[in-house]
């Protein structure tokens, strides 16, 4: 039960109840929606992108509370990095809500997805967003992505 | 272990208590506490009985079957065939010969697409489904559509998930070529007017599939009495082993289909120049099949006729009822899916919990539930939401075990508010 607890933390529960950047982001530079078809989630990406570095973030969709706790952490430690960081920043996250780790060397409180590594069933959820982030990057057009 | 012990209480209702103790896989912990399991719409748990017969199988007489001299492929051969036998009784079938074994019920809705149906439609038939059918009672008819140039017709759904036999006839025309409807939907629990629904499609020469999957494993059924022309169902959700299903089909509808899978088994002679098909069922049944797993099959089949469709289906009502009491007191938790007829399960969403934490949270007490959108998305847009969670129940579930649910789902809402 201590997992649970674990999982569904204030910071999380927080950032599910009052998503930081829900909404969309116009103009933006770059957008993708990742798919989770396990579920039927959707978490749609916004980005302002300026001289190599993310200057603005939102999101929108609809989506479980690890999906949208992640999005909305993604949302406030994006602005300001520099464009190889953010995507560099993917790969990590992605290592830290399958592998784990303290997270302590995470910007924010993103380190906090790290506790979704012990729900095997979840990470695809914390994930989510994240790859909508990298297709965004990849593609300055409407771009979509899935988990699977 | 006994098999005998009796699983009926004197009154004729189930002995629940001597059913657990049925199926090891009951008697554990999950995550600290002893383990719910109300996902039996996804797939049943196993008896011991169905267990052991797969086990006897490979210890004492497994051969291949259909091609042998030998002792053990003969007896292997009589007890694969004799399954047949034991197929009719549930369904009730006319014939032996028409129980077609498959690997499940979305195998059985396939070679029903490709062999029966796609050598009859034209540019501009029309293929009749409902908005609450299960993706492969979706998807193949979609692919032929696209091959052929037909069109997909869909009965629309009310709020409470029922169809309306008036949009059935409306929409059953001249160019309806097939009508495919599921018999109990996954995500909704609503039983469908199937026999009606029959009676419609017969009256203008339109052959029905029913998609029996999650009717067979919860109430007595009669392919007569509904009058269908196909009828599939998977046997690991009737307690039987996975990769195990059948396609039940009207005899003189099968003998007309052309086979659907080629090779060995299926055939009456082969030479280069001209191969001559086997009758039903082997001209359905290529290569080696799940010799043990229909075995089992089998097993699971006499063990649920031996508990009593009607004495399953009694005892899953008393089920529904009382966790559509104890969920409806619970607020801001909306069920999806109030049909008049239903069965086996309850769909549900939250106002503050997304169905995925439902799943996660319940897990954490132990409880089995599924949360997404259950193969069904077109639902999950009728009512406008992503997934729902779903407690699917079994033989085995007890109202304890749904007091469990409900004081799991409490905690959901104490975490996340409302
Ligand atoms: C109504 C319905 N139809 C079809 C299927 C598909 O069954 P299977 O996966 O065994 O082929 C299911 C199983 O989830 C179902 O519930």
């Amino acid at each position: 039960m201590n997992e649970l607890a674990d999982l569904y933390q204030r910071v999380i529960i927080e950032h599910n109840r009052n998503p930081r950047h829900f909404h969309r982001l116009e103009p933006c530079t770059h957008h993708a929606t990742g798919y989770n078809p396990l579920c039927g989630d959707e978490v749609r990406v916004y980005l302002r992108v300026e001289n190599g570095h993310v200057q603005q973030a939102a999101f929108q969709g609809e989506s479980c509370a690890i999906a949208t706790a992640s999005a909305s952490l993604l949302s406030e430690v994006l602005p300001g990095l520099p464009v190889p960081r953010a995507r560099a920043l993917v790969a990590e996250v992605i290592r830290l809500v399958n592998e784990g780790d303290s997270g302590d060397s995470f910007p924010g409180d993103l380190g906090v997805l790290g506790a979704v590594s012990r729900f095997p069933g979840r990470n695809k959820c914390a994930e989510l967003p994240w790859k909508a982030l990298e297709a965004a990057l990849d593609n300055d057009h409407e771009a979509s992505v899935s988990t699977e | 272990m006994s098999f005998a012990e009796p699983l009926q209480t004197a009154a004729g209702g189930l002995d629940v208590q001597a059913v657990r103790r049925q199926f090891p896989v009951l008697d554990q912990q999950v995550n600290g506490h002893p383990l719910v399991y109300l996902d039996n719409g996804a797939t049943a748990q196993k008896p011991e009985a169905v267990i052991e017969a797969e086990a006897r199988c490979y210890r004492e007489y497994y051969a291949n079957i259909h091609r042998g001299v030998h002792a053990l492929s003969q007896r292997s051969t009589a007890a694969f065939e004799a399954v047949r036998g034991k197929v009719q009784r549930l369904l009730n079938a006319p014939q032996e010969k028409e129980i077609i074994f498959t690997r499940g019920t979305t195998e059985g809705i396939n070679l029903v697409a490709y062999s029966y149906l796609r050598p009859k439609l034209q540019p501009g038939d029309e293929i009749l489904i409902t908005a609450m059918e299960h993706h492969s009672n979706i998807v193949p008819w979609q692919i032929l559509c696209e091959q052929t140039g037909a069109k997909l017709v869909v009965i629309p759904i009310s709020d409470a998930g029922e169809i309306s036999l008036d949009d059935v006839e409306d929409r059953i025309g001249p160019r309806t070529r097939f009508v495919g409807v599921v018999h109990v939907s996954n995500a909704l629990g609503t039983i469908n007017p199937v026999k009606e629904i029959v009676e419609l499609a017969h009256r203008q020469d339109v052959p029905v599939l029913v998609d029996g999957a999650q009717s067979v494993p919860h109430m007595p059924v009669d392919v007569q009495d509904l009058g269908c022309d196909f009828f599939v169902f998977s046997g690991h959700k009737l307690y039987g082993p996975t990769g195990t299903g059948v396609l039940w089909g009207r005899y003189e509808l099968l003998r007309a289909m052309p086979p659907w899978h080629g090779g060995g088994d299926m055939i009456r002679s082969v030479t280069f120049e001209k191969t001559e098909f086997a009758d039903p069922p082997a001209r359905f049944e290529a290569g080696t099949p799940n010799i043990a797993g229909v075995i089992a099959l089998g097993e699971a089949v006499d063990w649920f006729l031996g508990l009593g469709p009607s004495a399953v289906a009694a005892h899953e009502a008393d089920l529904l009822g009382y966790a559509t009491e104890r969920l409806r007191a619970i607020p801001g938790l909306r069920l999806i899916g109030t049909a008049r007829e239903r069965a086996g399960l309850i769909s549900f969403v939250m106002d503050d919990a997304h169905p995925h934490d439902i799943g996660t949270i319940l897990d954490g007490y132990g409880i089995a539930v599924r949360a997404g959108h259950h193969c069904a998305q077109p639902v999950m847009q009728r009512y406008g939401v992503p997934a729902t969670a779903r407690a699917s129940f079994g033989v085995y579930n007890t109202r304890d075990e749904i007091d469990r649910l409900a004081e799991g789902i409490l905690k959901v809402r104490e975490l996340f508010g409302g």
